[in-house]
């Protein structure tokens, strides 16, 4: 900091000089401002240097944290003492050896209930569904269970890898399903209904009896039946900053071998997968962007020029091309609170997804003069049966009044 | 000073002229007298006013040409000049906007096309998504805050600050709760540091599948943050750092995200951070407070964050079994794979991009290594049979971007660029055989291969893999 008392001096030059100008006084605020920075940025890399990898000692460490010599410290008496009923509140997480599980149990058989009703919606009857997350249960088998390895992860015999499959340890699946499910109502299920959607779920993955009732003291011996228990591994370069790298390139420079092949390139299918590109790009500069509602043009880059930049003006303005939801976020207030309890998740305006779209619902029931009040009902204690088997969760966290303007833009159509 | 003024004014002070240092009034009668003489007799007669109007159709004639001229005749041999130097413009011409008129401000209007975009049909739902960053549009290498990537596991909240609390317990003297108040009153410090989510880059780890850097490289972001290092806690809460090997981070938000982050990069640069850019976090990156993970992948720089915990053991969380685990051809996954290594990316000229001309090019992009520093980029124009090293601008920071920029003369014919960054720890950015000879193709995380932008000799940029 003394270097830069030198560095400042003409900037303050300048604004003594200045000072019957107010304009001018806040322009040379700014000088010193820059010059500041610009010494910082100088500065930080020399006194920072001994941060490189290898230096892994206390000292190193204070150094990189206070960004100079002396490390700096917490004034006293700033924060309190936590309570422990705060403690309680908040100390939630449930590590491998089960340090923070409560205790309680819950059967496989009150785990269907309940996931049926709360986290069949997302996650199939079965645990299996692919439409809103990946599945939970699959691509194991009874082998798996034996030996404590998926065999599926070797071969590609599975199409996407399910939780089953992936997860280790029994006490990462009832930490997350306490703290964050159901999705779009986390922490509303008690220590034993955890324990009862655990069972289930373990039950559809065969690693527990359907008369099965999982407790915490019983837990442990679950662990010793999941099917990748031993399939993780922290054996490799990238925990730690000096830890060893696994791929080894060098920078060759003239005539490398094995160089300008090209191996794999977007199908032409693809080309407006992602919108129109001249609409996400910039209408000045060395380049514009594709304009890939239309085939790649003929000709050389500079034949073009006029045809693109004429193509990427037109695309200013316009609303972004993928994201219909968005859209009609942006426009209505219902589409607004539709998003915000998670709705749309389910639900598209005009195209079914794991429920009916809006636009049939609103199809359904046009005329009926008691229409709000069914779908309102509907909305409160959740239903199943009317569009298929996927039943749809009870949101009895929304408000009546967002209910009511929920419905009565989905029975308009949700325009 | 301008009541002053006003008041000499009024007085009328007639010797200011022969005061050193006061203006010269301008003249009241500034026509000649013998035009004033003229005017006065014969007033503007048909004649004069004739000869105006002919001249007021010339200028209109050259206007209507305009439009081509601007499109295609930069040369100006089509008349007289570029309209948009002959005619005045509008702004040139009319009031501007008062101060503050956006208090905010907001960029340009004709900036529009340069938004966070989500990449179709990668999620199913927009809550637990991605959204990019636009690259191919950025320079230098701050990224704008309204810009920064967005990836949430369970939708972003706006968490009113003042009812937001920082815990901080477990393997400690004294279990601690601090206030926003609190923790904004302790010693800060601002760093400026990337954060690239695991899984930037993953949907390529077969084959070119998406078509611009926005998506095969925009969840990365940097910024400058500033918070209090979170060693600074640890010590004001007596952490035992002896028999407490981890800490366990922990978000606020309905997924309550949870990370296992050990206690060496705990205590050497992580930031429990309130400020991004100058400015408070966005609420889509953590406000009121997050954790800043230096050369770490995104998911482990918790937002919303409300708890640490320090622990003699990792906690084996949802996100570090399930997910953000890379998974080899032997069947294993290797967990815990924290380090974002070495890698860079050309930002422009990149894929969805058309070059207008042949001639020269700027080159430019982005490196970047969760080791520390940039020594060195090389860029390739054929494909990686002979490099030549970029410009590495400053500043040249530890686990920071960094710009490059290289002189390219395009030639008109087909072209792949490539660049590749070299650490200051010797690493060399791979190659994809390399990455996919000992990772196999189904990792999805922690995809930092060359990326190679082909050119076309229509000018048209798309993204391949060169192995």
């Amino acid at each position: 900091m003394f270097t830069s008392t030198e560095r400042r001096q003409p900037g303050a030059t300048v604004r003594r000089r200045a000072q019957s100008a107010v304009i001018a006084g806040l322009w040379s605020g700014a000088l010193v401002v820059a010059g500041l920075t610009l010494t910082a940025w100088v500065a930080a890399p020399a006194k920072a240097a001994p941060a490189a990898p290898a230096a892994q000692g206390a000292k190193a460490v204070q150094v990189a944290a206070s960004g100079s010599s002396t490390p700096i410290k917490a004034p006293p008496g700033i924060g309190r003492d936590a309570t422990p009923a705060e403690l309680g509140a908040w100390d939630i997480d449930v590590r491998p050896d089960f340090k923070g599980l409560p205790k309680g149990q819950g059967s496989v058989a009150d785990g269907q209930k309940l996931f049926d009703a709360r986290c069949a919606s997302c996650h199939g009857t079965f645990g299996e569904s692919n439409e809103v997350f990946n599945p939970l249960v699959g691509g194991t088998t009874a082998d798996d269970i034996k030996t404590g390895h998926v065999a599926s992860l070797r071969g590609n015999n599975q199409p996407v890898r399910t939780t089953l499959m992936k997860v280790d340890t029994v006490s990462t699946m009832w930490d997350y399903i306490r703290r964050a499910m159901p999705w779009n109502a986390p922490r509303s299920l008690t220590p034993d209904e955890v324990y009862a959607v655990t069972a289930y779920i373990l039950n559809l993955g065969e690693i527990v009896p359907a008369d099965f009732v999982l407790s915490d003291k019983n837990i442990g011996d679950v662990q010793k039946l999941m099917p990748n228990r031993n399939g993780m591994t922290r054996a490799h370069g990238m925990w730690r900053v000096g830890d060893k790298p696994d791929t080894h390139n060098k920078a060759c420079m003239q005539d490398c071998p094995e160089a300008g092949i090209v191996t794999s390139a977007l199908p032409a299918y693809a080309r407006d997968a992602h919108g129109d590109l001249a609409a996400q790009n910039r209408v000045v500069g060395p380049v514009r962007g594709v304009d890939t509602k239309l085939p790649p043009l003929s000709g050389t880059a500079a034949q073009n020029a006029s045809v693109r930049k004429t193509a990427a003006l037109a695309t200013l303005g316009m609303a972004s091309p993928d994201a219909p939801a968005q859209t009609a976020t942006a426009t209505s207030p219902a589409a607004t609170l539709a998003d915000k309890n998670g709705c749309l998740a389910c639900h598209g305006v005009t195209d079914k997804k794991i429920g009916p779209a809006f636009s049939e619902v609103a199809a359904k029931y046009h005329g009926q003069s008691n229409a709000t009040e069914i779908l309102a009902a509907k909305i409160r204690a959740g239903g199943a049966g009317n569009w298929g088997s996927m039943p749809m969760p009870p949101q009895s966290q929304v408000a009546e009044a967002d209910v009511r303007t929920m419905v009565d833009w989905i029975l308009r159509g949700a325009h | 000073m301008l009541a002053d003024a006003t008041k000499r004014e009024e007085t009328g002070v007639s010797d200011n002229a022969s005061r050193a240092g006061r203006l010269r009034r301008a003249p009241e009668n500034f026509v000649d007298g013998t035009l004033a003489a003229d005017i006065a007799r014969d007033g503007l007669n048909p004649s004069r006013r004739g000869f105006l109007q002919r001249s007021f159709l010339a200028a209109g004639a050259a206007l209507a040409s305009g439009a081509a001229f601007a499109a295609d005749a930069p040369g100006g041999s089509a008349g007289a000049g570029d309209p948009m130097i002959l005619t005045p413009r509008p702004w040139a011409t009319s009031l501007g906007q008062p101060v503050a008129a956006r208090p905010y401000g907001a960029p340009s209007k004709f900036e529009a096309n340069l938004q966070r975009r989500q990449s179709p049909g990668l999620t199913q739902t927009a809550q637990a998504s991605v959204a990019f960053t636009p690259l191919q549009g950025l320079f230098g290498i701050i990224t704008p805050s309204g810009l920064h990537f967005e990836r949430h596991h369970q939708g972003w909240q706006e968490i009113d600050p003042t009812q937001h609390r920082l815990m901080v317990h477990g393997l400690v003297r004294e279990s601690k709760v601090y206030t926003m108040d609190d923790i904004m009153r302790l010693p800060s410090v601002s760093r400026m540091h990337f954060i690239e989510c695991g899984a930037n880059t993953g949907m390529e780890w077969g084959n070119a599948a998406v078509p611009t850097v926005q998506y095969t490289h925009g969840m990365l972001s940097c910024c400058e943050f500033t918070g209090v290092p979170l060693s600074v806690l640890l010590d004001d809460v007596g952490a035992d750092t002896r028999r407490g090997k981890f800490v366990l981070a922990e978000g606020g938000d309905g997924s309550g995200m949870t990370r296992t982050i050990s206690m060496e990069a705990a205590l050497s640069d992580v930031l429990v951070a309130w400020g991004m850019n100058g400015e408070m976090l966005r609420p889509e990156n953590g406000y009121p407070l997050r954790l800043v993970v230096p050369g770490v992948q995104g998911v482990s720089w918790v937002k919303w964050l409300r708890r640490i915990k320090v622990g003699d053991a990792p906690w084996n969380t949802k996100d570090e079994t399930s997910h953000y685990v890379d998974l080899m051809p032997d069947g294993q996954h290797r967990q815990y794979t924290s380090i974002q290594e070495c890698k860079s990316v050309i930002t422009s000229p990149s894929g969805g991009q058309a070059l207008l001309d042949r001639g020269y090019f700027n080159v430019t992009g982005l490196a970047w290594s969760g080791r520390g520093r940039i020594k060195r980029v090389d860029v390739s124009t054929d494909g990686g049979k002979s490099w030549r090293a970029a410009r590495l601008e400053s500043p040249v920071l530890p686990k920071c971007l960094t710009r490059f920029n290289f002189d390219w003369q395009w030639d008109g014919s087909p072209a792949l660029l490539q660049s590749r960054a070299v650490d200051e720890t010797g690493f060399v950015q791979p190659r994809y055989r390399q990455l996919r000879e000992v990772r196999g193709t189904k990792s999805i995380y922690h995809n930092n291969a060359i990326q190679t932008w082909q050119v076309a000799t229509n000018g048209e940029v798309t993204n391949v893999h060169v192995d």
